[in-house]
């Protein structure tokens, strides 16, 4: 996992949820931060991809269970790109 | 500026640099995340600053949630602390026709109905059906809404009109004799406009003009549509907040009156104070015909009521001469409602413009290449709307035609004529005080100039000035370096040089004038200066000088020849605004003459003349 990926993912979370940065460690959770809800998955999905140039499918918006995951997601498809 | 010290800004009070450092985190970073970010942030010290307050209710038929934020965080940019109500899902005609809806009880004072047209007009989407009968109907069901909505609500109304689908259902067919989806959305989209006209206060969004702008394919995401009705992209749903401001500033009231522009490199290509009147690049070759753009849509913009200006750090006389004789500009002086041309702050200009012009400084926008001007004109009137784009003057095309400054929502004749009012205004005025105003300027410039007869060292700079001088120029002879030194060789000639130094710095050598003896007369072989010092009164010093000069070796008369050339009408008057008659003209140009034993020539005292030898 690339740190500062997930550095900037966690920031966009915090931006889109309305956070600081310590409210949405690694490890949060669509369970764990309240503030994660279905429209702010929404705006969080919509944030990264206009932010890091890609397209998530529904089914991968699925999977978007932590911010982890959702870093990870995000690191594979930028490498699936080839590029970067 | 971090997030972590717009935080700290904000904690400790510091409301007004907080806010300002917020757009311009929202400049450097216009996404949706920074938008969110800035968005929560405003909402903190909105109550401390100074902003209109505009309620605003979306009606829909898809999910527009994500443009929110973006929308709130520039509106708080146009200072406009934006409430948002977003309706249920399709619950449009409701919302609008029932006084006891949740929108009624909100009281908004702008409403947009946002649908698209297979929701609103399904038959029309997928062609299906008598589509002439779909149009009509689609509008019509539209209007009645909003008839009703009208008969218990005052407030604006911004009707989104429909759009055409990436494909035509019947492909090619339909242009060919087909089912004409095309031509029957325009007409449906017709008939909006004629439901808008038939309303005070409401308003069609040409939805279809926005979506083809930024492309109907990378517009939508069919796979998000289907899953969750996310119908659009990231960047569509910032593309539709802009749409929206383009309204709402209007409606808000926060648009701008006046644009200043700046000359050099924003309104033509170069520097005409280094390149001169020829040197500058407009016109019909490339980079002259991107400038000729930029002015062909500032044109535009007169027409739709913005007054220009002139805020410039230049000489006035070769701006005028540009403005008034070069055969490739399309603005004219009369285009301008008012000028600045001096090394002033340009703060301070843009200051005098907004009191000529007497409008509030929040009404004036600046568009300048210059990246230092800009900031500095930020950081002192922060309030002054500044046109973001770099020295490219496509991107500056770009960015006036995309500014939501300039948007009117209606256009009186009045608005149409307006700069012709404040040029007779100007008129007026200049009688009383351009004099004045030219000799203050004159006098912050601080001038230093040596005089000097020419010596080895400035022998080639003198031979490239007889080539290259146009302008300020009385007789163009061109000569080479030795013909110069020969020139000067001969005891009855004389060559002499002015260095002019001023509170800008070195503008080196800049003025030539030659002359010769021969008994009781002195004739002025050469006078010329460099663009860079016309209208500073630099040849009134070297005229003074020749005329010292003359008396010394025993000449009466100091006389002098105007050979007019295609460019050098700069310096058609110098003779007669320093007292020599005319006592000839003939095919080689007009003869003057100063009578030295009862005329003189005094330098002005804002020039300090210094004598070399």
């Amino acid at each position: 996992m690339n740190e500062a990926m997930l550095l900037e993912v966690r920031r966009i979370a915090a931006d889109v949820l309305r956070k600081s940065l310590d409210e949405v460690p690694a490890s949060g959770t669509r369970d764990t931060i309240a503030a994660w809800d279905s429209m702010a998955h929404v705006n969080l999905v919509l944030a990264l991809e206009q932010f890091f140039d890609i397209q998530f499918k529904p089914e991968e918006m699925l999977e978007m269970l932590s911010i982890e995951l959702t870093a990870m997601l995000v690191e594979e498809k930028l490498a699936g790109r080839g590029a970067r | 500026m971090t997030r972590e010290q717009i935080d700290n800004l904000i904690a400790a009070g510091e409301v007004a640099p907080a806010a300002e450092a917020l757009k311009a985190f929202l400049r450097a970073s216009p996404q949706a995340g920074t938008a969110a970010f800035v968005t929560s942030r405003f909402e903190r010290i909105a109550g401390r600053l100074s902003l209109t307050r505009q309620k605003i209710a979306f009606l829909r038929s898809f999910t527009i949630e994500p443009m929110i934020p973006v929308l709130r965080a520039l509106a708080y940019e146009a200072g406009i602390d934006a409430q948002v109500m977003v309706g249920d899902h399709n619950v449009i005609a409701q919302a609008l026709i029932d006084p006891h809806s949740r929108l009624h009880a909100f009281g908004a004072d702008v409403v947009v109905i946002a649908a698209l047209t297979r929701d609103l007009a399904p038959a029309l989407w997928h062609a299906d059906g008598d589509l002439d009968v779909a149009a009509t109907d689609a509008a019509e069901q539209l209007g009645a809404w909003i008839g009703a909505f009208r008969s218990h609500s005052a407030a604006t109304v911004i009707i989104q009109g429909f759009e055409q689908p990436p494909y035509a259902t019947d492909g090619l067919l339909d242009a060919l004799g087909g089912a004409n989806q095309r031509r029957s959305i325009e007409a449906a989209n017709q008939a909006l406009a004629d439901v808008a006209a038939r309303h005070r206060g409401v308003f069609l969004l040409d939805y279809d003009a926005l979506v083809a702008r930024h492309g109907r394919l990378v517009w939508s995401d069919a796979a998000k549509d289907f899953a969750m009705r996310v119908p659009l992209r990231p960047e569509a749903y910032q593309q539709l907040a802009h749409e929206y401001m383009r309204f709402l500033r209007p409606l808000a009231q926060k648009t701008c009156k006046v644009l200043a522009v700046d000359l050099d490199n924003t309104l033509w290509g170069g520097v005409v104070g280094e390149d001169g009147f020829d040197g500058i690049r407009i016109g019909v070759d490339y980079p002259g015909s991107a400038y000729r753009a930029v002015q062909l849509v500032l044109k535009a913009l007169q027409r739709r009521g913005v007054l220009l200006a002139i805020c410039s750090k230049n000489n006035p006389n070769d701006v005028l001469a540009v403005l008034r004789e070069h055969p490739e500009m399309l603005l004219r002086p009369d285009d301008f409602a008012a000028m600045r041309m001096n090394w002033d702050d340009k703060a301070a200009n843009l200051r005098a413009i907004a009191g000529e012009l007497n409008v509030g400084i929040e009404s004036v926008a600046l568009l300048d290449d210059n990246p230092a001007e800009r900031d500095w004109v930020r950081s002192q009137l922060p309030d002054v709307h500044i046109i973001e784009a770099t020295s490219d003057p496509l991107e500056m095309i770009e960015a006036l035609r995309r500014s939501p400054v300039f948007e009117r929502l209606a256009l009186s004749a009045e608005d149409r004529a307006r700069t012709g009012q404040y040029r007779q205004q100007q008129e007026r005025s200049a009688a009383a005080g351009s004099a004045h105003s030219v000799e203050d300027f004159l006098r912050s410039l601080e001038m230093k100039a040596t005089l000097d007869e020419v010596r080895p060292g400035t022998l080639s700079r003198v031979a490239q000035l007889t080539q290259k001088t146009n302008q300020f120029n009385v007789t163009t002879r061109r000569y080479t370096e030795e013909e110069i030194s020969r020139f000067a060789a001969d005891p009855n000639q004389f060559v002499r040089t002015i260095k002019v130094v001023d509170r800008y710095g070195d503008n080196g050598l800049v003025g030539l004038l030659m002359g010769r003896v021969d008994r009781d007369r002195c004739e002025i072989d050469t006078l010329l200066l460099s663009c860079r010092v016309i209208g500073r009164d630099v040849e009134t010093a070297l005229l003074s000088d020749a005329a010292s000069l003359a008396r010394a070796r025993g000449a009466t008369l100091l006389a002098g020849r105007f050979r007019a050339t295609a460019k050098n009408a700069p310096a058609g008057d110098v003779f007669a605004r320093h007292g020599f008659t005319k006592v000839d003209d003939s095919a080689d140009g007009s003869m003057w003459q100063l009578d030295l034993s009862h005329q003189s020539v005094t330098t002005p005292e804002w020039i300090v003349v210094e004598s070399a030898s």
